[in-house]
């Protein structure tokens, strides 16, 4: 069965928060600027929003994009010293306080981080873009909400649980888009992934992304002499096709989701012109 | 002799390095796999969740918390493990208490099982012990150990002081309190405190804390020396530290800063493996020719080329800060996923 098919510039505004997320290495960051791009290509409103600190995403996506850089911990930070522990915590040094409450309910610090979010949702902006957080934790802070819950009975951080697990799980006003390459590990990541967010979580889940799919057909590498380097070149690059045709294919048997596919590009280092290329290619994928 | 060769012959202890994905754990296994093959005891330790070790190794049905001993070739061993946290912990604290009343109270509590799972560097910390534990193995000589794929993985270096650091803060030495006499002054200052934090995350869960805290006090002394045996062992001169990344900006970028953290430490970096990198056939011969199929033919090589070129000089900055050259593994057709695959990457680090 061929992927379904999606037309890569509507699902973005299927809904109003769009959270991005992948395992270390499949260009989650790449992904989020090629979007953001795109989406502000159409005339929305954008608003990316940054949760590790460290990408250069401002400097890909151009001025017209909003940008809110966040981090878990400075947000928890901030949430205690409103919420009367500010003059006590500063006496007793705070990073004390903050890891006992971190740890005492985890997963707090993503439930402030995404109530930050879901304050911005009613701001000005069509579009929230969040480049979610690296590595395995995607699943953790998708899933803090529902799992907070569980542990506690009331209070404030329970309040606030209750109502970012209500955005998440709004499937008009939130989505989480998957990347993974075309390749056998981060295939299987995804679909597990997948599995997880939507067994336990609930959560919408927007079309998957493939990033750096190697388009093109086979080249006729029978043209070039045996054992030349123009014919090992070639059936290099036609392994390569073969593998991402074969790994896309297996995502869509195992994953009934729409692929938007984002092409290789021949470079080591993405620049602002990459991304806006990228988000070109989108436009003209249907 | 390569930088990699003195390596597993030499090192009691290799700790691998990098960002996610780019193929780290696997190169782990295939250092792993040519010490065993030249006579060593070798044991893989992957804290990756993902089980990509066990596919890497074509364990079936994968990795458990205890080494496994795998089917290869030559005169050594290779085994493997994938890192449990929460048993080692569990094992750790059962190891240190004083009967298994203390044990079992600690096991029990909510806070415990917290910290365990989900306190931070906690994962890093019960690796630094596994370390050590398995260091101390008389089975093994060879240690080969994969750290979390995050840019704090370097907190592995001081990470035996995670739980240390945390149970020695004013704030958890207050919540001792109650059971102490003496100590006036802090807990009044103490009780706006503890009420404040109750009314962020609960009375409960609160008082759950309180309860560990009370628990494991008289444990402190058996951890801090544990974690100073750790940190002696990560600092020991036959531990190594090999750096991992694949030839695109960020990942240089991620590995440049782990080899300045090490630096900084007084720790070098012993050998730079970068992987996924792009074959090199060299420049096309000739003209463009001017036939569609053919032209196709000699893009291809050119742009593969221009490729290949380009990222040797993204990988400069690495090797020039470190002062190390790079053993390079080309992109491969397909993932590694059983051992022939994994001897293949074996063949390509040590050609």
């Amino acid at each position: 069965m061929p992927p379904k098919s999606v037309n890569p510039l509507q699902f973005l505004t299927d809904a109003h928060v769009a959270i991005v997320a992948g395992k270390g290495g499949v260009g989650k960051t790449t992904v989020t600027a090629v979007l953001a791009r795109a989406a502000a290509d159409q005339g929305l409103r954008v608003l990316v929003v940054e949760l590790d600190g460290k990408s250069a995403l401002a400097s890909l996506v151009g001025a017209d994009v909003g940008f809110l850089a966040l981090t878990p911990s400075a947000a928890l930070a901030e949430y205690l010293e409103t919420h009367g522990l500010g003059r006590v915590a500063r006496r007793l040094a705070t990073t004390g306080v903050i890891e006992v409450v971190a740890t005492a309910a985890p997963g707090i610090d993503d439930i402030v981080v995404l109530g930050k979010i879901k304050l911005e949702q009613s701001g000005d902006y069509d579009l929230i873009i969040v480049d979610g957080p690296a590595a395995g934790h995607a699943i953790t802070f998708l899933m803090a909400p529902a799992n907070l819950l569980k542990l506690m009975r009331g209070g404030p951080i329970h309040t606030q649980a209750a109502e970012v697990a209500g955005l998440l799980t709004d499937p008009a006003r939130s989505q989480v888009i998957l990347v993974t390459l075309p390749e056998t590990t981060p295939v299987n990541e995804v679909v597990e992934t997948a599995q997880a967010l939507t067994d336990g979580g609930r959560l919408r889940l927007g079309p998957i992304v493939v990033n750096a799919y190697d388009e093109g057909g086979d080249l006729p590498a029978d043209l070039a002499p045996a054992g030349s380097t123009l014919r090992a070149a070639a059936e290099f690059r036609n392994g390569r096709r073969e593998l991402h045709r074969r790994e896309t294919q297996r995502l869509a048997d195992e994953l009934e989701l729409a692929q938007v596919r984002l092409p290789l590009l021949a470079t080591p280092a993405l620049d602002k012109e990459s991304i806006a290329e990228l988000a070109k290619s989108l436009g003209m994928q249907r | 002799m390569t930088d990699l060769d003195a390596l597993i012959s030499t090192a009691d202890v290799v700790v691998c390095c990098g960002s996610g994905g780019v193929g780290k754990t696997t190169a782990a296994a295939a250092l792993g796999l040519q010490a065993a093959g030249n006579g060593r005891h070798c044991v893989v330790v992957t804290i990756d969740p993902a089980k990509r070790l066990a596919d890497a190794l074509g364990v079936p049905g994968g990795l458990t918390n205890d080494p496994v001993r795998l089917p290869i070739e030559g005169s050594g061993e290779l085994w493997a493990l994938m890192l449990d946290t929460a048993t080692t912990f569990d094992g750790l604290v059962v190891a240190n208490a004083k009967d298994s009343d203390q044990a079992t109270r600690i096991l029990t509590n909510g806070f415990y099982r917290n910290i365990a799972s989900s306190l931070g560097g906690t994962q890093e910390y019960m690796a630094a012990e596994r370390l050590l534990a398995l260091h101390l193995d008389n089975r093994f000589d060879l240690v080969i150990v994969d750290t979390p794929p995050t840019r704090n993985a370097l907190d592995f270096l001081d990470a035996p002081r995670t739980l240390t650091r945390f149970i020695d803060h004013p704030v958890f030495k207050m919540m001792m309190l109650p059971t102490r006499r003496g100590l006036r002054v802090l807990s009044i200052a103490a009780q706006p405190l503890l009420r404040s934090i109750g009314k962020v995350i609960g009375s409960e869960v609160l008082a759950d804390a309180v309860a560990f805290f009370q628990a494991f006090d008289g444990m402190q002394t058996g951890f801090r020396n544990r974690a100073d045996e750790v940190i002696e062992l990560l600092h020991g001169e036959r531990t190594r530290f090999v750096l991992v990344a694949s030839p695109r900006v960020d990942t240089i970028d991620e590995a440049r800063f782990f080899a300045g953290r090490l630096v900084e430490k007084n720790l070098g970096v012993s050998a730079i493996i970068v992987n996924r990198a792009t074959p090199d056939f060299g420049a096309p011969e000739g003209q463009r020719p001017s036939s569609a199929a053919k032209v196709a033919l000699y893009d291809n090589q050119a742009e593969l080329h221009d490729l290949a070129v380009a990222e040797r000089e993204h990988v400069d900055p690495l090797v020039k800060d470190t002062d190390r050259q790079p053993t390079w593994v080309p992109l491969l057709a397909g993932d590694v996923h059983d051992l022939d695959g994994l001897d293949l990457i074996r063949s390509l680090l040590f050609r």
